[in-house]
């Protein structure tokens, strides 16, 4: 049976279903519609003319994806591109993917920065912080530190280029899986700041968008496809067995079932209400670097102090005791529910 | 093992039996220290069924008392599914009318029972045993009952689906005042009362309204209808659809049948188990606006009827072990996911996942609701001045749909795109540019095809739908079998619209709410 008619050109023979809409498409039509609706969204998180923005580059698909399609909008959005990528110091993983990504600027001819995680946080690299955290038991706390880490490290990237915005390129199974495990872990905080299009960069933190946010992750594929881009993709050696595990589990049976499950796990999102009271209160400033915190230190410098004190399970995990001790006193009015007995631990 | 046990010495571990004494003499009631424990509720809880019983009979009432919605003498109408946990529900009001004064429930029930065997893959004859089945039940419990099949939405008017307003009720003052004044009522003719409520079997034909209509309605649905119904349900792509229509259809019949008896309050046994799975299904089925509507302990979204959901305290093990101990019946009926595979539905995968996940983690149900708990009604940022924007036409919920937000308008879009039909090209040439390219605008084009839609009643019924409707409508390829009043109340509302937009330009507008609310 000859391949159906695109249904958007109704010229070429079809290369490919939507994933989302089930439609029969060209290759041309396809990554034409991806680069409109990127652009609907990035029209619609203020990507203003003239700005600088930071993308964040892991050399995976998804910031590759994003790379290139703002590259290819650029012109029309009055934007210049700076790609950042972090280091985060793990050995046999990341110098292949930093290999990508400076194969990638080449050939887009964008200016590439790196930073390290050495560099920034006083000698810790990923490799170390898991030398740490294995003498206190579970290895899988590994991906909290690096998240948090990697972060604070693109925000202080973006900053040295100069930029006034920075990208990332979180896709849609991204945000559903976040969105699932927050309901399952609780974390009413988490709920009421989640959905919308990232933030507007309040307390002096940069602007954040994430422009791939509606795009599902087998789109983000099959663009990369199209496009014949070239990107890394293994899993980090510290891959964890956490608790996204189950919800990625999930996301994919459902979307089997329903193929639109993921964008509409995201429109859900969106438009949770919940009440005043479960919201997080004005984050402040951190007493240590002054970036953006909800609670003396930032979660960096938390982390980061517990590491440098021998203890680094002090600031993740249940019953934060001792997190303040040698830092400031910790904020009073800020009221924690009892965690009940056995909440996973993601 | 057998050999090792030999060898060492059976005498000896005969002797002081170790396994026998363990349930009896060690454990004791965690409650009143003396019972004999016969159900371990959580990790270390242990209840003698006393304690167990004041514990599940206390947390019925609580829920009730705490809320404060049911006003004394109120008619309340008790969804009853014949599973256990609508049946445990039906037995705690029965118990609760029947207690002495000062603790009794004070309000009027009825029971509703809804024959859905024709969607359920029962036979005539299956359908009639399980009726027989329901009505012994019912003549024992001895409430005002309703038995409705299924088939009854194809008779159902299109004012079903309107919003009636209800007069606000005022709050604790209001509820005092009541309680009060029902109280005094009471005193007077305290032993009338009495010999009103104890001949409840014989209720059923002494008063006017409801017994009546019930015995009427029992009466077997035609053939042509149950042929409609299933037709309809079989059209139906997907199971995860299928689910979301009958639990629409069964809801708008439930409601028409309580506006029909005056009853002002429906209660559903939904469980606190039920209503976590209910809240990430809802999730997944992009009805993240209205979880607080689908979960909460009430829901005012039909205006004059609220539902209520007093078993949501209650976990469904607790529900299990209180009807198995204290022999509460129910009816055994297959429902529509009956023997389907895990992956065939939404509802089901999410069943499945969070009653696994429980197994593993035992706070997880109680994580997720009490998650819920923290969900507001209101739209994510609405002004208060707005409440009536337009309601989706099946849920009956504000929609959520609009233009500003971008994400939200390209989620609608994209599941617009798809359900443009492509038989027809040419009429649809000159706004599918529209569509297509459509950079933020995908509510345009619906507005452009303002009157070329009323040759496409499917577009019509599209644009009157919350997101999560038109995500399941998706699955149904024609809309012609469904029920004619949704199809009815699609056309009215849209000759409303059409209207008002007529005279729009006439209007001398003093503020930007009232035209939205002229769009209502």
């Amino acid at each position: 049976m000859p391949a159906p008619q695109c249904a958007s050109c109704h010229k070429a023979r079809a290369a490919l279903r939507r994933p989302c809409s089930g439609q029969a498409l060209c290759g041309t039509c396809f990554c034409a519609a991806f680069e409109a609706e990127v652009l609907h969204t990035v029209v619609a998180g203020r990507l203003l003319p003239g700005a600088v923005v930071a993308v964040g580059a892991s050399g995976g698909k998804d910031s590759t994806v994003l790379a290139h399609v703002l590259r290819e909008l650029a012109p029309r959005l009055g934007i210049s591109l700076q790609l950042v990528a972090v280091d985060e110091g793990i050995g046999g993983y990341r110098d292949a993917a930093l290999a990508a990504v400076r194969r990638q600027a080449a050939r887009w001819e964008l200016p590439l920065t790196v930073v390290a995680y050495e560099d920034l946080f006083g000698g810790w690299t990923m490799d170390a912080v898991a030398r740490s955290t294995a003498g206190s038991g579970r290895s899988r706390s590994c991906c909290t530190f690096c998240g948090v880490l990697r972060r604070r490290a693109l925000e202080e990237g973006a900053r040295l280029v100069g930029a006034t915005h920075v990208v990332t390129g979180h896709n849609a199974d991204d945000m559903a899986e976040t969105v699932l495990m927050n309901f399952l872990r609780g974390d009413a905080g988490r709920l009421a700041r989640g959905g919308g299009l990232g933030s507007p960069g309040e307390g002096g933190a940069l602007p954040r968008c994430r422009p791939l946010q509606l795009a599902s992750q087998k789109e983000v594929v099959l663009y990369a496809h199209f496009r014949r881009l070239d990107y890394f993709s293994e899993e980090c050696v510290y891959a964890p067995e956490a608790f996204r595990g189950h919800a990625r589990h999930l996301l994919k049976l459902l979307e089997a079932a329903r193929p639109s499950a993921v964008l509409d796990l995201v429109h859900s999102a969106e438009r949770l209400a919940l009440a005043p009271a479960a919201r997080p209160p004005p984050p402040g400033a951190c007493s240590r670097c002054g970036a953006l915190a909800s609670r003396a230190l930032c979660q960096a410098c938390a982390l980061l102090d517990g590491l440098d004190r021998g203890r680094p399970r002090l600031a993740i995990g249940k019953g934060r005791r001792g997190r303040d001790e040698g830092g400031t006193p910790r904020e009073p009015g800020r009221v924690r529910t009892p965690v009940p007995e056995a909440v996973p631990t993601f | 093992m057998c050999q090792v046990g030999e060898d060492y010495g059976e005498p000896t571990s005969v002797g002081p039996p170790p396994p026998p004494p363990r349930p009896g003499c060690e454990l004791k009631c965690v409650k009143c220290k003396e019972g004999l424990p016969v159900v371990v509720i959580r990790v270390g809880d242990a209840f003698c069924r006393n304690c167990f019983k004041a514990f599940y009979v206390h947390k019925f009432r609580a829920m009730l008392g705490k809320n404060r919605l049911i006003f004394p003498g109120e008619k309340v109408l008790l969804a009853w599914s014949g599973g256990p946990s609508s049946s445990s529900m039906v037995w705690q009001v029965l118990e609760g009318l029947s207690r002495d004064s000062a603790k009794r429930l004070r309000f009027v029930p009825g029971v509703i029972y809804i024959d859905e065997g024709a969607v359920c893959g029962q036979s005539p004859e299956d359908r009639a045993q399980t009726l027989v089945e329901v009505k012994r039940i019912l003549q024992t419990v001895g409430f005002p009952w309703h038995l409705i099949a299924l088939e009854e939405v194809f008779s159902l008017p299109p004012s079903v689906l309107r919003y009636f307003a209800q007069e606000p009720t005022g709050t604790e003052g209001a509820y005092k005042a009541a309680v009060d004044s029902f109280l005094q009522q009471q005193h007077a003719p305290a032993q009338g009362e009495e010999q009103l409520t104890e001949p409840g079997t014989q209720g059923l034909q002494t008063p006017a309204g409801p017994p009546t209509a019930a015995q009427t309605e029992a009466r077997p649905p035609t053939a042509a209808q149950t042929e409609a119904l299933s037709r309809l349900f079989d059209s139906v792509k997907t199971l995860t659809a299928k689910e979301e229509l009958l639990q629409t259809l069964r809801t708008h019949l439930i409601l028409h049948v309580a506006r029909t008896h005056g009853y002002s309050k429906v209660m559903t046994g939904d469980s606190c188990t039920r209503l976590a799975i209910k809240l990430m299904t809802s999730l997944a089925l992009g009805r993240g606006a209205f979880l607080a509507w689908d979960t909460g302990f009430s829901d005012e979204r039909h205006g004059d009827v609220v539902v209520v959901r007093p078993l949501r305290d209650h976990t469904l093990k607790e529900v299990a072990f209180y009807n198995r101990l204290f022999g509460v019946p129910s009816v055994f009926t297959p429902a529509i996911d009956t023997k389907a595979p895990e992956k065939a539905s939404i509802h089901r995968l999410m069943e499945a996942f969070m009653l696994k996940l429980q197994a593993q983690f035992p706070s997880t149900v109680s994580t997720v609701y009490r998650t819920s708990e923290k969900l507001l009604k209101a739209p994510r940022d609405s002004s208060a001045g707005v409440p009536a924007g337009p309601r989706c036409l099946l849920c009956m919920c504000t929609l959520d749909i609009d233009t500003a937000d971008s994400a939200t308008a390209f989620g609608a879009q994209t599941s617009h795109l798809s359900q443009m039909p492509p038989p027809t090209p040419p009429a649809k040439a000159l706004t599918a540019p529209c569509c297509s390219a459509g950079e933020g605008r995908p509510q345009g084009c619906c507005q452009v095809a303002g009157p070329c839609g009323r040759e496409d009643p499917r577009a019509c019924i599209i644009e009157q739908l919350c997101y999560g409707c038109r995500v399941n409508m998706k699955d149904l390829p024609s809309l012609d079998p469904l029920p004619p009043y949704i199809r009815a109340e699609a056309q009215l509302r849209r000759q409303r619209a059409w209207v008002s937009q007529e005279i729009q330009e006439y209007l001398i507008e003093s503020s930007d709410e009232e035209a939205h609310a002229g769009e209502s």
